[in-house]
């Protein structure tokens, strides 16, 4: 076989390699195309998103009470915290914390402490929003599932939960309206 | 079972012990296939390509529906706005219900053309005939679900066929709708129904292809393969074969979910179901309208609804009432005249289904249907004393062989 000949079949056979993987890559693009559609469905749907923000009016929750409403199909706590427990939270110190965390920075209101009330540990929603619930050492809320104990500010003080309670994102329209979400 | 080669020790250990590749090496990759194959053979594959396209789209469906009568309606229209495509997954399996029954169907009259039914594939037939039979109850079942005013009164027109029985109709129909109308209990169950049986439909595609890879595909001109001269490897001559049509056909489909999304289909469907009031013009999806037809023109209860399933169950013993040896009609020039006309019924069928019943539309329906059963009833037994066959090619490779004579190919025949 000539030298010219064996050029000519590499360059043939380029052409087939050539068609052989663009076709597949096209194939695999149709085939991912066709997928995501498919698996994009099981997020939240648009009616779903409309519903994510609640609006919460505080006028009437009174020091040391505390509410709970629903978010997002989740419990949001809001405690009126008293001047013993904004004290509790500011000076406690975030050294030995697992979770270090200013009280300041977790609150826009100091008065008001929103929370998603949902254990960073496995998702249990702790008690302490009623007066007669276990409060935990710290006297903000302890989780009954595997015993996790929250400060004033919500921050996880002992027990296996790795987080503090989330701080959901929301802003005081009002003095006492705020929305969440 | 030719043992396969693998160079992939993965592969070869897994296959040791369960021959799954030697399985697809067989069955798909050296499957030895009639060179000769035209694009009707296309429609198999492409039947079981829409049958899981149906199914993955229903899975997804599923998933954001509600069977519930005071939800069901809203929770599609949930899917066409809020959920995430759920425009798109919906119309494609609306429209792929379509679409599988015109590759279905064009499969059947691929079939019915080139005799693709007589021995030894008879099995294979019937298996398909009962595939044909679960698709429509599903389809049918699927209809009720978005419980829009065809829904409702689809449902309840097509559970009444079944009080037609003497004696016990009633109670039948009371039991399949689970009350005294079609309600709740109803929804349910179809809901039910409409997810298993696409999965029994499933198990019976395998059962079709294990018969048909008994003794291969038939082909355009109806004798049998000879030998390797008279075959290719199904890869890759079928499978590239087989995707240049499913491009074409996935072409096609696209630009009805695209643009035409509901030509298809009725607007009163987009009406939620109201019990006290039916719509003025009520007719099935298209792929029933031959058999509404059917049902439309025998002016008895029990006679209609009997002829219809009749018109069904001749398919199953088509192997049988075909008498001729001869399979491809392009041997048979008296059945391939009839096989046109047959097609020609058929859309008559459709067009009538689709018109009120009343005035000439009842006559024609008649004839119609009197020609339906005519064609298999009496002319496929009869027609092989009449007509009078071409010869025969003696194989595949050589269709066209001036100098042999025909006689060879028939005494061939004879001492198989």
């Amino acid at each position: 076989m000539s030298t010219k000949s064996k050029t000519k079949n590499n360059k043939d056979e380029d052409k087939r390699d050539f068609l052989v993987v663009s076709t597949y890559a096209m194939a695999g693009i149709g085939a991912a195309s066709f997928a995501w559609p498919l698996i994009d469905q099981m997020n939240p749907a648009a009616d779903t998103l409309a519903l994510a923000s609640t609006e919460i009016d505080l006028s009437s929750l009174e020091e040391g009470q505390a509410i709970t409403v629903k978010w997002r199909g989740k419990p949001v706590f809001v405690r009126h915290r008293t001047a013993e427990e904004i004290k509790n939270a500011q000076e406690a110190s975030i050294d030995e914390m697992r979770d270090p965390e200013k009280d300041s920075d977790r609150v826009t209101n100091e008065k008001y402490i929103v929370l998603v009330g949902v254990c960073t540990h496995l998702g249990c929603v702790p008690l302490g929003q009623k007066s007669g619930d276990v409060k935990g050492q710290y006297g903000g809320w302890f989780c009954p599932c595997h015993g996790s104990h929250y400060d004033h500010s919500g921050r996880i003080r002992k027990g296996p939960a790795p987080t503090n309670l989330a701080v959901p994102s929301y802003k005081f329209l009002s003095d006492t309206l705020i929305k969440i979400g | 079972m030719s043992k396969a080669k693998f160079k992939n020790p993965v592969v070869k250990w897994i296959d040791h012990r369960l021959p799954i590749f030697s399985f697809m090496d067989h069955e798909l990759n050296h499957y030895p296939t009639p060179k000769n194959l035209n694009y009707f053979w296309n429609f198999g594959s492409l039947a079981g390509i829409a049958l899981v396209t149906m199914i993955i789209t229903g899975i997804v469906l599923s998933m954001n529906y509600t069977a519930h009568v005071d939800y069901a309606f809203d929770s599609v229209e949930r899917i066409m706005r809020d959920v995430n495509h759920g425009w798109l997954i919906r119309y494609i399996h609306m429209n792929g219900a379509s679409f599988f029954f015109i590759v279905v169907y064009i499969h059947i009259f691929r079939g019915l053309y080139y005799g693709s039914y007589k021995a030894p594939r008879e099995l294979l037939w019937i298996l398909g005939v009962l595939i044909l039979l679960l698709m429509m109850a599903t389809a049918f079942m699927g209809y009720v679900l978005p419980w829009g005013q065809m829904s409702f009164w689809g449902a309840t027109v097509i559970t009444n066929l079944f009080s037609a029985i003497p004696l016990v109709g009633e109670n039948i129909v009371t039991w399949l709708w689970g009350g005294f109308s079609v309600d709740n209990s109803t929804l349910n169950r179809f809901f039910s129904l409409h997810f298993v049986l696409p999965f029994v439909i499933v198990g019976v595609v395998i059962l079709h292809l294990v018969a048909l890879h008994r003794f291969g595909s038939n082909n355009p001109i109806g004798i049998d393969v000879r030998g390797t001269q008279d075959t290719l490897p199904f890869n890759p001559y079928y499978t590239i074969k087989d995707l240049f049509g499913l491009g074409v056909f996935l072409t096609i489909f696209a630009a009805a979910v695209f643009f035409f999304p509901n030509f298809m289909g009725h607007p009163d469907n987009y009406i939620e179901a109201n019990p006290m009031v039916t719509p003025a013009h009520i007719v099935p999806e298209w792929y029933f309208l031959p058999f509404y037809a059917i049902l439309r023109a025998i002016p008895d209860k029990l006679g209609g609804v009997l002829f219809m399933f009749g018109s069904i169950a001749v398919l199953f013993v088509i192997p049988w009432l075909d008498r001729s040896s001869v399979r491809s009609s392009q041997f048979r020039p008296i059945f391939k005249i009839f096989f046109w006309i047959l097609l020609a019924d058929c859309v008559l069928l459709g067009y009538l289904g689709a018109m009120p019943a009343e005035g000439i539309y009842v006559i024609l329906s008649r004839i119609a249907t009197a020609y339906y059963f005519f064609h298999f009833l009496i002319l496929f037994p009869l027609l092989p004393y009449i007509e009078k066959t071409k010869p025969l090619p003696i194989s595949i490779s050589e269709p066209v062989l001036s100098g042999s004579s025909p006689a060879s190919a028939f005494a061939f025949r004879e001492k198989k």
